[in-house]
């Protein structure tokens, strides 16, 4: 009874963190954009004009939801749950601390990216189901995008998982607590990781599904009101997963270099949330700074730069990495 | 934890499993609620305007829904491709550290990836990866 328990809170725990998540994001973007632009971004309401969050909710509950009158209702109807559920999945694995990760599965790596990886079905479903020619070009678009992300993605967290041993994300942490953080011996696959979590979040060098000047809203055109609001809460969350994931790869979780660990252990998981937002921080300074990709440019990118660097860089780390082990023999 | 489990429908399923379930009932569950929420507390007042797709202000011209070409057909082939053999690549990265692993893996795994770059070459020498 007990694990049941454990179980059901810990999922009802990262529902609550994802809405925060989604919603904060949300707030931060705003700020960070517009002190980008010089301006100041929401001020009225509350300090920092933080509470402009619950309007904006509220706002979202009470819209009237339309929809045109030929869709194909079901498929439309389901799509923004299709979206929010693997949002929320891929949470389960994501190690807030030593103790608090809500399924510490051997494969939590694999895991993660996998329910990552379903969110572009949804937001096909959406864009195919919602008869509109915007939004058919957004899915067309999204998926386009997924399939030259996923590959370099994945191909550049090999080198961490090859100096960890695990795809266990607690113990790739604590495969970096007494040594270097991975960021270091492993700066290429970093730089790669980053650009794939931008393609990975939609942010905006890369955010052709629903490049607005484009294509009005893309796949989300003919969404309203909580329809949206589900689908824009997990775009936004999925900021938080990809840079907790960089973090747990690359950056050493909830740990940091020369402080010892019994110092870390009461405020581990505030450090890994405050890592996590510096992280979603360069996402928006990358978001503010540049202008979009086309959408030959960026499969061009993933295919003929970031695979093949990515391969290439993992076969030389690996091949030097085991000569190293091999001759010096340092304990792995 | 590591000893927990329910039998479902004859097979055994271990903590994480239950785990990954109650995430898509919680989340399926809660999206639904939100969703009728929004559906008790929203106004309805369908117009004709409201019900006919959005087209910058415009009716829009012909269906929606028409065959297109999707020009990434081949990066999609080539995404399947290496999306193979990165599952081929992981068990090879989680075992090369540990010290039971000798010399073999790694000569094999290069010559499996040389391959591959190979062909990845190949398909960029033929102008397989462009936009077409």
């Amino acid at each position: 009874m007990n694990e049941w328990l454990r179980a059901l809170i810990s999922v009802l725990l990262l529902l609550v963190i994802m809405l925060v998540n989604g919603s904060m994001t949300i707030y931060m973007l705003r700020k960070v954009l517009g002190h980008m632009h010089l301006r100041l971004g929401p001020t009225e309401l509350g300090p920092a004009g933080i509470a402009q969050l619950i309007p904006d909710i509220v706002k979202l509950l009470v819209k009237e939801d339309r929809h045109p009158n030929k869709t194909d209702y079901w498929i439309y109807a389901i799509a923004p749950i299709l979206v929010f559920v693997p949002g929320l999945m891929a949470y389960a694995a994501i190690p807030f601390s030593e103790d608090l990760i809500a399924s510490d599965m051997t494969y939590g790596f694999l895991m993660t990216v996998g329910f990552l990886s379903i969110i572009p079905l949804g937001i096909f479903a959406a864009g195919y189901a919602s008869y509109n020619k915007y939004s058919l070009l957004g899915a067309m678009r999204s998926i386009g995008a997924s399939i030259s992300y996923e590959v370099p993605l994945i191909l550049s967290a090999i080198v961490p998982i090859m100096l960890a041993g695990s795809l266990n994300l607690r113990e790739i942490v604590l495969a970096q607590a007494n040594s270097l953080w991975f960021i270091i011996p492993a700066f290429p696959s970093a730089i790669i990781f980053f650009i794939c979590a931008l393609m990975e979040t939609a942010n905006v060098p890369f955010d052709l599904a629903e490049a607005e000047t484009e294509l009005i809203a893309g796949f989300s055109t003919e969404y309203s009101a909580m329809r949206f609001g589900f689908m824009y809460l997990t775009e936004f969350s999925n900021n938080f997963i990809l840079a907790s994931l960089m973090v747990v790869l690359f950056f050493g979780g909830w740990t940091l270099p020369f402080v010892p660990a019994e110092i870390i252990e009461p405020i581990a998981p505030i450090i890994f949330v405050l890592k996590s937002y510096l992280l979603i921080f360069c996402f928006m300074v990358v978001k503010g700074s540049v202008s979009r990709f086309r959408v030959d440019q960026m499969a061009a990118l993933g295919f003929k730069v970031l695979v093949t660097s990515a391969l290439i860089w993992a076969l030389i780390f690996g091949v030097g990495y085991k000569i190293f082990l091999m001759t010096v023999g340092g304990g792995a | 934890m590591d000893d927990f489990y329910v039998i479902f429908e004859g097979e055994r399923l271990e903590y994480h499993q239950i785990v990954i379930a109650l995430f898509v009932i919680v989340g399926a569950a809660f999206a639904l609620v939100g969703l009728s929420a929004s559906w008790l507390l929203s106004p309805t007042n369908p117009t004709h305007g409201k019900g006919i797709s959005f087209e910058s202000g415009v009716d829009a011209i012909g269906e929606p829904w028409i065959r297109f070409r999707a020009g990434y057909f081949v990066y999609a082939m080539l995404y399947v491709i290496f999306d193979i053999e990165v599952v081929f690549l992981y068990p090879w990265a989680v075992a090369l550290g540990s010290e039971a692993t000798g010399w073999f893996i790694l000569v094999e795994m290069v010559l499996f990836v040389v391959i591959l770059l190979g062909g990845l070459a190949y398909a960029q020498k033929e102008g397989a990866l462009q936009w077409h």
